[in-house]
């Protein structure tokens, strides 16, 4: 193949002149890249996270001390709703899928993800969710049921107002987002890979994005029709959980929790498959037992499936079934554990360099081991009906969600922000970061353990001081401004790294992936020639990587469609270009969305500009196909 | 395209417009009592009700006003709404007026043909409730601060979704002396 | 409060199956650290700069995926021996003798308990709130149902937890081997004062508990001095009566807690405050500021009803 020698020029308004403010605000409203679109959604994930750790902040001052005048019941509950809500819906999944988005496509070495505009809008519809559960917040519709919203508390008869819709119509936003990311990556990861790439070759972190992308197809569905029949029992009135009609509160249980199960998983496996590079790199050597480790990502997404009556071990369920769950929740820990054991002998087996990607790593095995103890004894029924609901849930789920999934992202961080910005974070801040979160996490959450134990539920505004949980909540509480500080370094980290961090090659950490083949920031498109791969680790084998491929176009831009098994070229596949189009069906998505929060009639009158948006974006243009037929040779 | 970027602002003020009203919770606060309890109990009601409903875009006090529709029995003869021994509260039929001011007064004073007078019985910011919930039944307030279905056998369509029904009022008696 | 000093069979198990859980979670969690810190400090540190090494190190490997194995396998085994002494300590809860059981029905509500006693025949029924009292060494059935939102009922000294879900009733049992003072609270968030919904189980010897029985089916006293009687007329004639029951009185209204014996409780408004007559006073004049979002509204009484409303509540032993 050759490149066409006559390029066909699009029209104008796809090829703005370079330097014009205005353009430049079009370019970026309208970018198909990847890496744009990734690294927005690690951005506003993370100033979504500052938004509800500022929420925990203020929650950890009222409970510091007995009978707390701070904050009255009503803003409290929003307050830790809006908490809770942030960092499941807000955070931890969409900044995982940023990385993803970011990564894959440089880590199976092509040149973009697959249906990008797709990606663009899904984040626009992530922005827009965002920006409208936290107008709510601050026009007094904030969610105040807490972030799984049981009925009736959240139905029509006890949900007082609007704020459960604006709850629910954030579920709708954020997994219409998730959902539409997922099915990129999946495509990406089976269909674009590097000639070469089989799926015995494909890196341990694009395994794990690729097996959480399956578990958000099928989880995902169940909290959106969970969410869509709470909406409708509280604006139309059905009754899909009223019992008085037949209906039932316990429906909203299994629906949410079926999909909230496999939530923390969503948040847990791409950070398993995180921790994998790193070790690697760290240790100078590929991590042990790659099938196995594979094997332990799928087998623990299957699994993940079945826990979710975990969640309901106080309702009146019948016991036999009950157990069933007690066992599948026991047996998730043993891919866990595999993982673990096979990390532990890479790092034995290595020759270990204590960088602060590193540490974060580490902290990850305490932690994230610390939670997974409590998380065995609380999948037991009986030690469960004594601590479900109280604050030694609250400190296992902590301990899962900041060791598990927050220490291996801010790990992964460090470690990839030479490559997305081209410039190195500061160790020795890294090493204050990592020091001051890890006694901070542990110094917060250690002691509610014993107050859950005590008696401490959870949710609650206040508490009197006969109960002897002063002591403990204020020890919380310092911890919790340890944490503060610990992110507040990491902050200054980035900003200074930003300006005055030391200039970062391709590769800085001598790491073996793909994405360390090309210059830091990566230049779009991701590869000129991409490689052909021979190995899997592409940057250390010997023949790792096996020849170029050549004669891809540049307009349009091309990628190379392989097979999905043992990633063997199969046709080109012209790559969408630049386009205002997801932008304005995402605005149009969000007025219907926002208007059914309101009356029944913004579905059908809604839909009107969302079609025509999405036909106007889906509508095949004159001049794509003479850019395609320019640059066609035949056989 | 533009149609849909300029809907999302109007969208915007109207959600501020109208949600600073209706998701306030204001829990009651203690007040000087109107009404002297133990030597009239009695005797209705003297003092003049305040000027309009203040409840009618306020979501919690509606639902408020549901709960103490069933819990001070309002049901027993007004059954849900649509009548029984007592005359209908959703239609369009308001003997004694549907202003709110009309409303309080037939709550605090009782009327004839065994209307009770619930003075001092109910609190005045109580009776303010149950005002704006009956209202709610004929679609006179506001349908996104209305209150939705009960987690009850389903009576009647819920408040939010019933279509308004402009009361037929002949001149409102004035209340009585 | 605690879930590890327990009084009854119930909670005893599951403290039982807590140290078995704490001990091998614990030796796992040590072990697991353990290598970690181990792997790291004694792994080779070659230079910054020596080459990465993708074919080295398969000397160890066999080595390495035998540890592995052997550890995979210890750790199902430990865990399948937790799921047994999970069942096993399920078997040992569900297997409680409720022969001879004290029957109470339950009811939650938005902020309260309601409690009606089903033991004997149907003139020996009563209902109070927010405190039960039991006999030591009888089980105790109870019938949970719920009149709005989700509750749970958590007494962690006797027993774990159990739901009170509307649109089902679900039976709970336990039993206090040891008399006390139990502290229970709600454990499912359910509104602005999930906070302030405590209920205290007092178990009390046979004979005392036998004494306050018949002490709450007997109706309330008839007041002997005057400013009581006025405040029993008060009660009757202003909001307290839209709500509150008092037995022995027209007041049977059914949507807030039973006032026959109140002052005859520990606590008041669900455990939040000690009952005493300035607290109670207090309450009724403005619960909303104890209370923030409570079905009781504030009263609007004028000093010389409220003081003899306090008198009359005073007599409600």
């Amino acid at each position: 193949m050759s490149v066409a020698t006559t390029a066909v020029t699009p029209p104008s308004a796809h090829e703005p002149e370079r330097g014009h403010a205005g353009a430049r605000i079009v370019n970026a409203l309208a970018t198909v890249d990847h890496k744009r679109i990734g690294l927005r959604f690690i951005v506003t994930a993370f100033a979504f996270a500052l938004a509800g750790g500022v929420l925990s902040g203020l929650v950890r001052h009222q409970l510091a001390a007995p009978q707390s005048t701070f904050l009255g019941p009503d803003a409290y509950d929003q307050i830790f709703s809006m908490h809770g809500t942030t960092m499941m819906f807000l955070f931890a999944v969409p900044v995982m899928q940023g990385m993803a988005l970011y990564l894959v496509p440089l880590m199976v070495g092509t040149r973009n993800i697959a249906f990008p505009r797709m990606a663009a809008y899904a984040y626009w519809m992530y922005l827009a969710g965002g920006i409208f559960v936290y107008a709510g917040l601050l026009l007094n519709i904030g969610p105040d049921v807490g972030w799984f919203s049981y009925v009736p508390l959240a139905g029509p008869q006890y949900g007082v107002g609007k704020r459960s819709d604006f709850w629910a119509q954030l579920i709708t936003f954020t997994e219409v987002s998730s959902l539409l990311i997922a099915i990129s990556v999946i495509t990406t990861a089976f269909k674009l890979r590097a000639p070469g790439m089989s799926l015995d070759r494909i890196p341990l972190f694009v395994w794990a994005m690729l097996v959480t992308s399956f578990m958000i197809v099928f989880a995902m569905p169940a909290v959106m029709l969970a969410s869509t029949e709470l909406l409708l029992d509280r604006l139309v009135g059905t009754h899909f959980f009223n019992p008085s009609e037949g209906g039932d509160p316990l429906l909203w249980q299994h629906l949410f929790w079926f999909f909230g199960h496999p939530e923390v998983y969503l948040i847990f496996m791409p950070a398993l498959g995180m921790m994998s590079p790193i070790i690697a790199t760290f240790s100078r050597r590929p991590v042990v037992g790659y099938p196995a480790m594979v094997l332990s990502l799928i087998a623990t997404a299957f699994l993940s499936f079945a826990l979710w009556v975990h969640h309901m071990f106080a309702t009146a369920i019948p016991e036999l079934g009950k157990t069933f769950f007690t066992a599948a929740s026991m047996m998730i820990a043993i891919p866990s554990a595999v993982q673990i054991f096979c990390w532990i002998a890479t790092l034995w087996t290595g020759r270990v360099r204590l960088t602060t990607p590193l540490l974060f790593v580490l902290g990850f095995f305490v932690i994230l081991t610390l939670g997974g103890m409590t998380g065995i004894m609380v999948a037991s029924v009986p030690l469960d009906l004594q601590v479900h609901d109280t604050y030694f849930v609250v400190a296992h789920l902590h301990y899962v969600l900041i060791g598990g999934a927050v220490f291996p992202l801010l790990g992964a961080v460090y470690f990839w922000f030479p490559k997305i910005t081209g410039r190195l974070l500061s160790e020795r801040l890294g090493r204050w970061h990592f020091a001051l979160l890890f006694v901070g996490i542990n110094v917060t959450f250690f002691p509610m353990h014993q107050l859950g134990l005590d008696g401490m539920p959870r949710r609650i505004y206040t508490y009197a001081a006969e109960t002897g949980w002063g002591p403990l909540n204020f020890v919380a509480s310092v911890g919790d401004m340890i944490t503060d500080v610990a992110m507040l370094l990491f902050a200054v980290n980035v900003v200074r790294s930003l300006w005055r961090g030391a200039v970062a090659g391709p590769n800085p950490w001598d790491a073996a992936t793909l994405e360390w083949a090309v210059a830091s920031p990566p230049p779009s498109p991701n590869f000129d020639e991409p490689p052909i791969v021979g190995g899997r680790e592409p940057l250390w084998d010997a023949g790792g990587i096996a020849g170029r491929v050549r004669g891809l176009a540049h307009e349009p831009p091309e990628a190379l469609v392989t097979t999905v098994v043992d990633a063997l070229p199969d046709h080109r596949y012209a790559l969408p270009q630049p386009t205002l189009w997801p932008l304005v069906s995402a605005l149009a998505t969000t007025a219907l969305f926002v208007g059914s929060v309101f009356t029944p009639w913004a579905v059908v009158w809604g839909a009107v500009p969302v079609g025509a948006a999405m036909t106007r974006w889906f509508w095949p243009r004159r001049w794509e196909y003479r850019q395609r037929i320019a640059v066609e040779r035949s056989p | 395209m533009n149609a849909s970027r300029r809907m999302l602002p109007v969208c915007c003020v109207c959600v501020s417009l109208c949600a600073c009203e209706r998701e306030a919770r204001t829990f009651p606060a203690p007040s000087p009592p109107p009404v002297p309890a133990s030597q009239e109990i009695a005797a209705p009601a003297r003092t003049a009700p305040p000027a309009s409903g203040p409840n009618e875009k306020n979501a919690y006090a509606m639902s408020e006003g549901k709960r103490l529709f069933h819990w001070y029995n309002c049901a027993g003869c007004h059954a849900e709404g649509g009548g029984d021994k007592g005359p209908a509260l959703m239609d369009d039929v308001w003997i004694y007026g549907s202003a709110p001011e009309n409303i309080y007064a037939t709550i605090v004073e009782g009327r004839p043909n065994g209307m009770p007078a619930f003075a001092g019985r109910i609190t005045p910011e109580q009776t303010w409730q149950i005002v704006a919930y009956v209202r709610s039944m004929s679609g006179l307030v506001a349908s996104t601060a209305a209150p939705g279905r009960d987690d009850a056998i389903a009576a009647h369509e819920p408040e939010s979704r019933s279509e308004r029904k402009p009361p037929k009022d002949a001149a409102p008696p004035a209340p009585t002396p | 409060m605690s879930a590890l000093l327990p009084a009854g069979p119930q909670a005893a198990h599951v403290a039982a199956l807590w140290d078995v859980m704490l001990v091998v979670t614990g030796i796992v969690f040590v072990a697991i650290v353990a290598a970690t810190i181990v792997a790291v400090a004694r792994a080779r540190r070659g230079a910054a700069d020596a080459p990465s090494d993708a074919a080295g190190a398969t000397a160890g490997e066999q080595r390495s995926h035998r540890i592995i194995w052997a550890a995979v396998l210890a750790s199902t085994v430990l865990l399948a021996g937790l799921v047994v002494a999970s069942a096993v300590t399920d078997r040992a809860l569900a297997s409680l003798p409720t022969d001879g059981a004290l029957r109470i029905t339950l009811t939650a509500h938005q902020w309260w308990w309601e409690a009606t006693y089903e033991d004997g025949g149907v003139h020996d029924r009563f209902t109070t709130a927010n405190e039960l009292h039991i006999p030591v060494g009888r089980p105790v059935l109870f019938t949970l149902a719920a009149s709005d939102v989700i509750h749970s009922l958590w007494v962690p000294e006797l027993s774990g937890k159990k739901d009170l879900i509307p649109g089902r009733v679900a039976p709970h049992a336990w039993r206090a081997d040891r008399a006390g003072t139990y502290r229970g609270v709600c454990a499912e968030f359910c509104g602005y004062q999930h906070a302030h919904m405590a209920l205290l189980v007092i178990a009390e010897a046979p004979d005392a508990y036998a004494a306050w029985a018949e002490r709450q089916r007997q109706p309330a006293a008839e007041p002997a001095d005057d400013a009581a009687k006025r405040g029993r007329d008060v009660f009757l004639t202003s909001t307290c009566a839209m709500c509150h029951a008092v037995d022995g009185t027209t007041a049977q209204a059914q949507r807030a807690p039973n006032l026959t014996h109140v002052a005859s409780r520990r606590t008041i408004a669900a455990g939040t405050l000690a009952n005493s007559p300035a607290n109670r006073a207090a309450w009724i004049a403005d619960p909303q500021a104890i209370k923030p979002g409570a079905n009781m509204p504030p009263h609007a009484l004028r000093p010389e009803d409220a003081r003899a409303l306090f008198a009359y509540v005073d007599t409600l032993q």
